[in-house]
């Protein structure tokens, strides 16, 4: 359980780690920088469990995978919104990083509230304020994705 | 407005695209469903006789190509997996575009480490600076990308290629780890929204126009998930480094892809940039009659005007004879949406014999060496560096914000780049504008945002005028006769 960061649509990947950053490998030193262009508290408040709620098209832009990855490092539990731009969504699948789409839990949750995720039944308890929200179901074959840890298992296992 | 939604296609139309032709086998008692152009290529490298929008495939690559920012992150993903070679040295593509020539210790640190897995994989298709351009004007240059490819790339304007009529798309460095082992990549098959291009644009329209004209108009996840094709008659009146730039921004409107019909343009483009393998490899696939689009729209290109993204998202476009007073501070000519030659030879046109307004900062960056000699050969080089703009080797530099040209608080910025989200090309409060490279130049001479229309109409300096800010022994034009405070355009 943790609290929700709560941010608009189309948050992009230059404003969730800035590309002035992306000369940095370490992941740890990297997230320091985590959400700064939009949210400069955000890297020194977040605690693990917490999630990111926000607006339609969430990650838009590059295909840095340093966006997800950072997220991940922070302890972000899940980053829930409506849609999220494609390469975000198959980078955060690939590195495992949760993501849940759902309109309803997006227009619902406000900054603030406590949030808990179940990822095998896709529901979202916002216990602050009493609800419930169901995700939008994974494919299977993102599901599976999921089940084996990321793709690096996924191609260890299939290939190596 | 030049832009008509129909909510389906009209299935009985013929989508056949001009000067296209059918080279693929066609299948005995096939009773495959139709398929769009993007699908039919998926397919075809997945070994199967048909897809359908939602399904997951695997397809087997052409190219998988990383970056001095992406791909360093891939390599270490690649030996998480235990991999030892990657799957065909001849298939990797590596090419150091972002923080080169290195920016800082940091980053030379990353493109030492592309360096050393490339010497180490025996990978041939690494470019070092000197021969280096930005990717994605540099792999179509080099012959590297053929029509009918399936091609992956940690950078999301790969799309660029779906200029050849490939299937190219952005991924993440794990994607190109798993590539660069295996070889082949998921997909969820997209849907697509076809456009019907007519009509021939004006003299100062050009194909960054015409997908921000788009991009305005559909939105910046319009097409989320989905293919973006390009077809129809007026397909004939866009050049290749106009179908590149289109292609290039499919990503701005949050397409998977973006894709063009092969034609005699695509086929001559083959030939010029020596791809002799990609020519024999090319597949022309053309979209079934009857094939399913989400949405078609209608675009009839003599009707869309300079167009101009304002801050802070690229679907916030006005036309440029509508952009009001826009003060700006630095004007960028380059990138991998519009550093190609075509792009370089209308901010020449546009700067010959002109100056850059004072106050601002003109930097002018061709995409490739190739171009870059070009412009040194046709004498646009020149042109530049009289009219008081810089003129830089290739790099990817500032578009993201990493070097050459970062704006400070306050700052505006004019652009031919393709994002111009905050803080993208520096500072949080610094304002980049979205535009052509003709916008760009004339926003360069006047100070501020115009149609180059209205530029064009003040007088050019006289040839006996030098025109250099500084002469060749270090006067000041300001001292000069018949130039008084620089601004006599």
């Amino acid at each position: 359980m943790g609290k929700a960061y709560k941010y608009g649509e189309n948050v992009d990947t230059d404003v969730i780690i800035p590309a002035r950053y992306l000369n940095i490998a370490d992941p740890k030193e990297l997230s320091l920088h985590a959400m700064e262009d939009i949210d400069k508290d955000f890297a020194k408040t977040v605690k693990r469990g917490d999630v990111i709620v926000a607006g339609k098209n969430f990650g838009s832009g590059s295909s840095r995978e340093h966006a997800p990855l950072v997220l991940k490092t922070v302890g972000i539990k899940a980053v829930i919104a409506p849609t999220f731009a494609r390469i975000f969504y198959r980078n955060a699948f690939n590195i495992g990083l949760p993501i849940l789409e759902s309109r309803e839990a997006s227009e619902k949750i406000d900054a603030g509230d406590e949030i808990d995720v179940n990822f095998k039944t896709g529901r979202i308890r916002n216990k602050t304020k009493k609800e419930t929200y169901q995700a939008e179901p994974f494919p299977e074959f993102m599901s599976s994705l999921i089940e084996k840890g990321g793709l690096v298992n996924y191609v260890k296992e299939k290939k190596l | 407005m030049a832009i008509i939604i129909r909510p389906k296609a009209e299935k009985s139309k013929d989508e056949k695209p001009v000067n296209a032709e059918d080279r693929q086998p066609k299948l005995k008692h096939s009773k495959k469903p139709p398929m769009t152009m993007t699908q039919k290529i998926l397919a075809a490298h997945a070994g199967l006789d048909f897809v359908k929008p939602g399904q997951f495939i695997e397809a087997n690559l052409d190219a998988a190509l990383a970056n001095d920012i992406t791909g360093p992150v891939a390599i270490r993903e690649f030996e998480r997996m235990g991999a030892k070679r990657v799957f065909d040295n001849t298939k990797i593509m590596l090419v150091p575009d972002h923080f080169t020539p290195n920016k800082d210790i940091k980053a030379a640190e990353q493109a030492k480490e592309l360096r050393d897995f490339a010497k180490k994989q025996g990978i041939v298709n690494y470019f070092e600076v000197g021969v280096m351009g930005i990717e994605h004007a540099l792999l179509p240059e080099q012959g590297l990308v053929a029509a009918g490819d399936v091609v992956i790339g940690a950078d999301s304007h790969t799309c660029t290629y779906g200029a050849l009529g490939a299937f190219a798309t952005g991924i993440g460095s794990t994607d190109m780890a798993a590539g660069m082992v295996t070889g082949k990549a998921w997909f969820k098959v997209p849907s697509a929204i076809r456009f019907e291009l007519t009509g021939k644009p004006g003299k100062w329209v050009s194909g960054k126009d015409v997908i921000l004209h788009i991009i305005g108009k559909i939105g910046v996840d319009g097409a989320l998930y989905k293919s973006m094709e390009f077809t129809g008659s007026g397909l004939e009146n866009l050049s290749m480094d106009d179908r590149f730039a289109m292609a290039n921004m499919a990503i701005e409107a949050g397409a998977k892809n973006g894709i063009f019909p092969v034609d005699d343009k695509t086929r001559a483009y083959m030939r010029a940039h020596r791809s002799k393998t990609a020519e024999k490899h090319a597949h022309t696939y053309v979209a079934d009659s009857g094939a399913e689009y989400e949405n078609v729209f209608e675009i009839d290109l003599s009707r869309i005007k300079p167009t101009v993204s304002f801050p802070h998202l690229p679907d916030n476009t006005r036309t440029a004879d509508k952009a009001g007073n826009v003060k700006i501070d630095q004007v960028v000519i380059g990138s991998c949406t519009n550093g190609r030659l075509e792009d370089m030879a209308v901010a020449a046109k546009i700067l010959k014999r002109r100056r850059v307004a004072d106050g601002v900062r003109c930097i002018i960056i061709p995409a490739t060496q190739r171009v870059y000699l070009d412009c040194v050969q046709l004498g646009y080089a020149e042109t530049f560096i009289k009219a008081g703009a810089v003129f830089s080797t290739p790099t990817c530099g500032p578009c993201l914000g990493g070097h050459m040209g970062i704006l400070a608080a306050g700052e505006r910025a004019v652009s031919t780049t393709n994002r111009n989200f905050v803080g993208r090309m520096g500072h949080t409060d610094s304002e980049v504008y979205l535009a052509s490279p003709a916008v760009a130049a004339a926003s360069a001479v006047m100070g501020k945002i115009v149609d180059p229309e209205k530029l064009l109409a003040r007088k050019r300096l006289s040839p006996g005028v030098p025109f250099a800010r500084t002469t060749d022994n270090g006067t000041s034009q300001k001292k000069q006769k018949g130039v008084q405070n620089g601004k006599s355009i």
